[in-house]
C-alpha cells in the first residue's frame, strides 16, 4: 500500500504561467530543428484565414441551391469540399454531412476530446470544448439544446454524433423559409457555426 | 483507458456556457499552443493518437483544472520529454516554474484477433473490454448493442497507433445508439450515433432484440 497520508501532504507546487511554457515548447522544437519561429505565426495566421465557417457555409448554401452537389455533398462530403478548394488534414479521412430535416435534428460533440471538422466549419468554440457540453449533450440532448436557446418539437427525433474517431461530421441545417429566391451568396452569409455544430436553427 | 477524459455521460456538470460566436481562443498562448501541436504533427513528430493519450494521461486533477490548450499543450511537452527532445528538468529551467507533465501509461495493444466484418443493417455489440492504454470506446458504449448504419475508410487503429505499436488500419462503424440502451435511467430520447472500431464490436447473438 501506498502512504496515502504522505501523498495527499505533498506541497502543491505552483506553475510556471502558460506564457512561459509555451516559449519553453517552442525552444525546444526549434532546438531540435522541428519548426521555427516564423512557421508558428505563418500556421496561426493560415488558421485564422483558411479555417473558418464561411467554408462550411458555402457548401451548404450551394447544397441548397444545387440538387445535384446536395447529392455529392452527401454521398462523398471530403470529394465535395475538395472540389471547392476546401481541403481536411490528411487524418481526417471522412467527412459527413448530416442534413436536418423537418423530422429529424443532428447535433455534433466530441465526448472524448474535442474533434471537429474545424477546417471547414472553423476551429470549435470555447464551449463545445468545456466538460459540461461533451459530458452532457450525449445523454440529454433535448435539455442542452433547449438551454442553448434551441427549442425543438416533441416529435423532432435528435440524433447525436459523438466524433470518437477522425471521421469529421458538419450538419446541414434547414433552410429558412424566408430564404427563397436569394442567392447562393446571401444564403451562404447567414449559415452560422453554430446551426453546422447543430446547437442552432436559423428559422427565428 | 477509464480516465476523467472520458465524460459522455458523466453526471453533475451544469449549464453549457454558451454565447454566440463564442471566442475560439482567450489568450495569444493559446492560438500559438494550437499551432504547435497542428505543426508537430504535420511534420510527422507525433500522431494525433499518441497525442489524445497525452493528454488523457495527465494527473486527473491537472486534467480538470486545466483549460483546453493548456491540456493541449502538457500532451504536446510531455511526449517531447518522451521521446528524448528535452528533459523534464530543462522544461522547468526554460519557464522558469514548474512544467507539469502527463503520468506514464500502460501498453497498447494490437488488432482484436476474432474480430468481424460489419454491414449496414447489423445489429452489433461492443465488446465489454477494459483498456488501460489508450483506446477510442467510450466507456458508455461498453457492452452496449446497437445497429450499424455506415462503414468508414480504414483508420489506424488508435490503440495500438498511440504508443508506436505495429497494427492493420481498421474501418470505424457508425453505430446508432438508442440512448435508453446507454442510460435505460436518467436520459432523454435520442439516438447517439458513436464511430466505433472494428475491434471494439461483436456480432449481436441471434435472439429477440430491441435494438431499432
Amino acid at each position: 500500500m501506498g502512504d496515502l497520508t504522505k501523498q495527499s501532504s505533498a506541497k502543491p507546487q505552483i506553475s510556471a504561467n502558460l506564457n512561459q511554457r509555451v516559449f519553453a515548447v517552442k525552444h525546444v522544437l526549434e532546438r531540435a530543428g522541428v519548426l521555427a519561429e516564423s512557421d508558428i505565426e505563418a500556421f496561426a495566421q493560415m488558421a485564422q484565414e483558411s479555417w473558418i465557417p464561411q467554408n462550411g457555409a458555402r457548401l451548404i448554401a450551394r447544397a441548397w441551391t444545387d440538387p445535384a452537389f446536395k447529392q455529392q455533398l452527401l454521398q462523398n462530403g471530403k470529394a465535395a469540399a475538395e472540389s471547392m478548394g476546401f481541403g481536411m488534414p490528411a487524418h481526417h479521412r471522412h467527412f459527413v454531412v448530416l442534413e436536418n430535416t423537418e423530422r429529424v435534428h443532428n447535433v455534433i460533440c466530441c465526448s472524448l476530446c474535442s474533434c471537429t471538422a474545424f477546417s471547414i466549419i472553423g476551429l470549435p468554440p470555447d464551449w463545445y470544448k468545456d466538460f459540461e457540453y461533451r459530458s452532457r449533450v450525449v445523454r440529454q440532448a433535448r435539455s442542452v439544446l433547449a438551454e442553448m436557446g434551441l427549442i425543438l418539437a416533441a416529435d423532432t427525433e435528435i440524433r447525436v454524433w459523438d466524433t470518437t474517431a477522425d471521421t469529421r461530421y458538419m450538419v446541414m441545417p434547414r433552410r429558412p423559409s424566408i430564404s427563397e429566391g436569394w442567392s447562393e451568396a446571401e444564403l451562404a452569409s447567414i449559415i452560422t457555426k453554430e446551426s453546422m455544430i447543430g446547437v442552432s436553427s436559423l428559422e427565428q | 483507458m477509464d480516465g476523467v477524459h472520458d465524460l459522455g455521460g458523466r453526471q453533475g456538470f451544469g449549464p453549457v456556457r454558451y454565447a454566440r460566436n463564442a471566442a475560439v481562443f482567450h489568450h495569444d498562448w493559446e492560438r500559438q499552443a494550437n499551432a504547435l501541436y497542428a505543426l508537430c504533427a504535420r511534420k510527422g513528430l507525433i500522431n494525433m493518437d499518441e497525442y489524445r493519450h497525452a493528454i488523457e494521461r495527465m494527473e486527473p486533477r491537472h486534467y480538470l483544472s486545466a483549460s483546453y490548450y493548456e491540456r493541449s499543450l502538457t500532451g504536446l511537452a510531455s511526449l517531447l520529454v518522451e521521446k528524448g527532445l528535452a528533459s523534464a528538468e530543462e522544461l522547468n529551467a526554460l519557464a522558469a516554474g514548474h512544467f507539469p507533465l502527463s503520468l506514464p501509461g500502460s501498453p497498447g495493444r494490437g488488432n482484436v484477433s476474432d474480430r468481424s466484418c460489419f454491414k449496414p443493417g447489423d445489429q452489433v455489440r461492443v465488446r465489454s473490454d477494459y483498456i488501460s492504454g489508450h483506446v477510442r470506446m467510450p466507456a458508455y458504449i461498453r457492452g452496449k448493442s446497437g445497429l450499424v448504419i455506415s462503414a468508414s475508410p480504414a483508420y489506424p487503429f488508435p490503440d495500438a497507433h498511440a504508443h508506436g505499436l505495429t497494427a492493420d488500419d481498421e474501418p470505424t462503424y457508425d453505430v446508432r445508439f438508442q440512448a435508453k440502451e446507454l442510460w435505460p435511467e436518467a436520459s432523454e430520447p435520442a439516438l447517439v450515433h458513436v464511430g466505433v472500431f472494428e475491434s471494439y464490436l461483436e456480432p449481436l447473438p441471434d435472439g429477440p432484440s430491441t435494438v431499432t
